[in-house]
């Protein structure tokens, strides 16, 4: 059960493999060599400081500097949303809806994990709270942006449709519920196909980590099922967020769409 | 003429401002060359655009309305009509009503079956127009109705349209077709440079 602690000679060791992929590059005349021993270098450099940062966080106890973090990791996730789709909400739209739907999934389910299933002492704990906003971050970011890019190409494609039924008297909810539904049809596709690729495609990550530092199979094993439900309620949640936020801002209290908003 | 429709000031992205005032069972057609905003100002009456002024029906304010209840009795038709369904009869709360309606603009019932992209254009506003009248709306708003059909499916979508003005429907109509607004007794107006005036 006690990890293999790793020593800088053995990542050294590894990182040789690296200088391999960089010599390939030279003699190919990839022309990626540069680009690489860069990413590498980023690599380990971002990952030492987050590792040297959560082991202050995790040391420090304090439940305002973990709120902080998480704070920070919500507004980048919501961000990074924000610019993926072609077409742009005016006024921020983006952002909010982006903002909005990760936050919003996110604390649902972390908050969700940490009173029900992980239940660490104190149940706020920085070990526990902080990688498990940021897995479900991750995944939330990848639903709502999906969601938020479907729904925001769908309204102008649908334009004519849209203004056809509200013409004839129909609510704007009722005229966009079907691109609502393939927009969070389209942000929630991705973490059916993880679960069901599960075991036998892919082994994931957080369990292979695990099993590498000592746990046992069966132990790792159940706790990415629990990650796979979490994952699966953020993923929703985003996905349902981004899209219903988004919708709202194409309307106005006359029940208009209101392309002039989109850009 | 007594108001039933009156709008007053309206004003936006075409111009204005532009005042209407409309009878029941009477009809205004607007002329205009492209762009001048014809379209527009059936969408501001309907109220699918921001914009300013004021609108009445009947006395109620547009107002004071929730905007569906509006677009259900100030019913908006536009040149190209949009499809929200891959079959025809999907479009029609009422399929029974629908194929009632249709042989009187020379369409087969049996076309209600057919996906609308299979539809020519000319059975698909036609189909569009159905699906406009069929609530029976106070206001028709039509943008062009007759645009792409032929001579003789224009004279059936006009039987039609003076068929609701007896009954008491206004209509306001986009149109190039002088010879239209005539047969239908039309009260005409030009749209141009932003102003609205009788013609």
């Amino acid at each position: 059960m006690t990890p293999i602690d790793l020593t800088p000679a053995d990542l050294l060791i590894a990182a040789s493999l690296v200088l391999v992929d960089a010599l390939a590059s030279v003699l190919l005349g990839l022309r990626l060599h540069r680009q690489l021993l860069v990413a590498a270098a980023r690599c380990a450099v971002q990952l030492l400081l987050i590792g040297f940062l959560l082991r202050f966080v995790f040391a420090a106890e304090a439940p305002l500097l973990t709120l902080g973090i998480i704070l920070l990791m919500v507004a980048i996730a919501g961000r990074e949303v924000a610019a993926r789709p072609e077409r742009r909400l005016v006024r921020y739209g983006n952002q909010i809806a982006g903002l909005s739907a990760v936050a919003l999934a996110t604390f649902i389910t972390a908050i969700f994990a940490l009173a029900t299933a992980i239940r660490p002492e104190p149940w706020y704990a920085a070990r526990y709270a902080i990688p498990l906003a940021g897995i479900m971050l991750g995944n939330a970011l990848n639903a709502a942006s999906l969601s938020l890019d479907a729904l925001l190409s769908a309204v102008t494609r649908e334009r004519a449709a849209i203004e056809a039924q509200l013409a004839l008297g129909a609510r704007f909810r009722d005229a966009m519920r079907p691109l609502i539904r393939e927009a969070v049809r389209r942000g929630m596709l991705p973490i059916v196909n993880t679960m069901s690729a599960a075991g036998l495609v892919t082994l994931p990550g957080i369990m292979t980590g695990q099993i590498l530092a000592g746990l046992s199979p069966v132990s790792a094993v159940k706790y990415q099922i629990m990650l796979m439900f979490l994952l699966a309620g953020a993923t929703g949640i985003a996905a349902v967020g981004a899209a219903y936020f988004a919708a709202r801002r194409l309307t106005d209290e006359r029940e208009r769409l209101r392309l002039d908003r989109l850009h | 003429m007594a108001g039933f429709l009156e709008a007053a000031g309206l004003r936006g992205a075409a111009g204005g401002p532009f005042d209407l005032t409309l009878g029941r069972g009477e009809a205004v057609a607007i002329t205009g060359p492209s762009g001048a905003g014809k379209s527009v100002l059936l969408r501001m009456i309907a109220d699918l655009d921001p914009h300013e002024g004021r609108v009445t029906l009947g006395g109620a304010d547009r107002a004071a309305m929730p905007a569906p209840s509006w677009r259900r009795r100030v019913a908006y038709l536009p040149a190209e009509p949009g499809w929200w369904h891959e079959a025809a009869a999907a479009h029609f709360p009422d399929r029974a009503a629908a194929a009632e309606m249709m042989p009187q603009l020379a369409l087969a019932p049996a076309l209600l079956d057919q996906a609308i992209h299979r539809l020519s254009t000319g059975e698909r506003m036609r189909l569009a127009l159905i699906r406009t009248i069929l609530p029976r709306p106070d206001v028709l708003l039509l943008d062009e109705p007759t645009g792409a059909l032929d001579p003789k499916a224009t004279g059936l979508v006009e039987t039609l349209l003076a068929l609701r003005l007896a009954a008491g429907t206004a209509i306001v109509m986009v149109t190039h077709d002088e010879a239209q607004a005539q047969r239908l007794g039309a009260h005409r107006m030009h749209l141009e440079g932003g102003r609205l005036n009788l013609a």
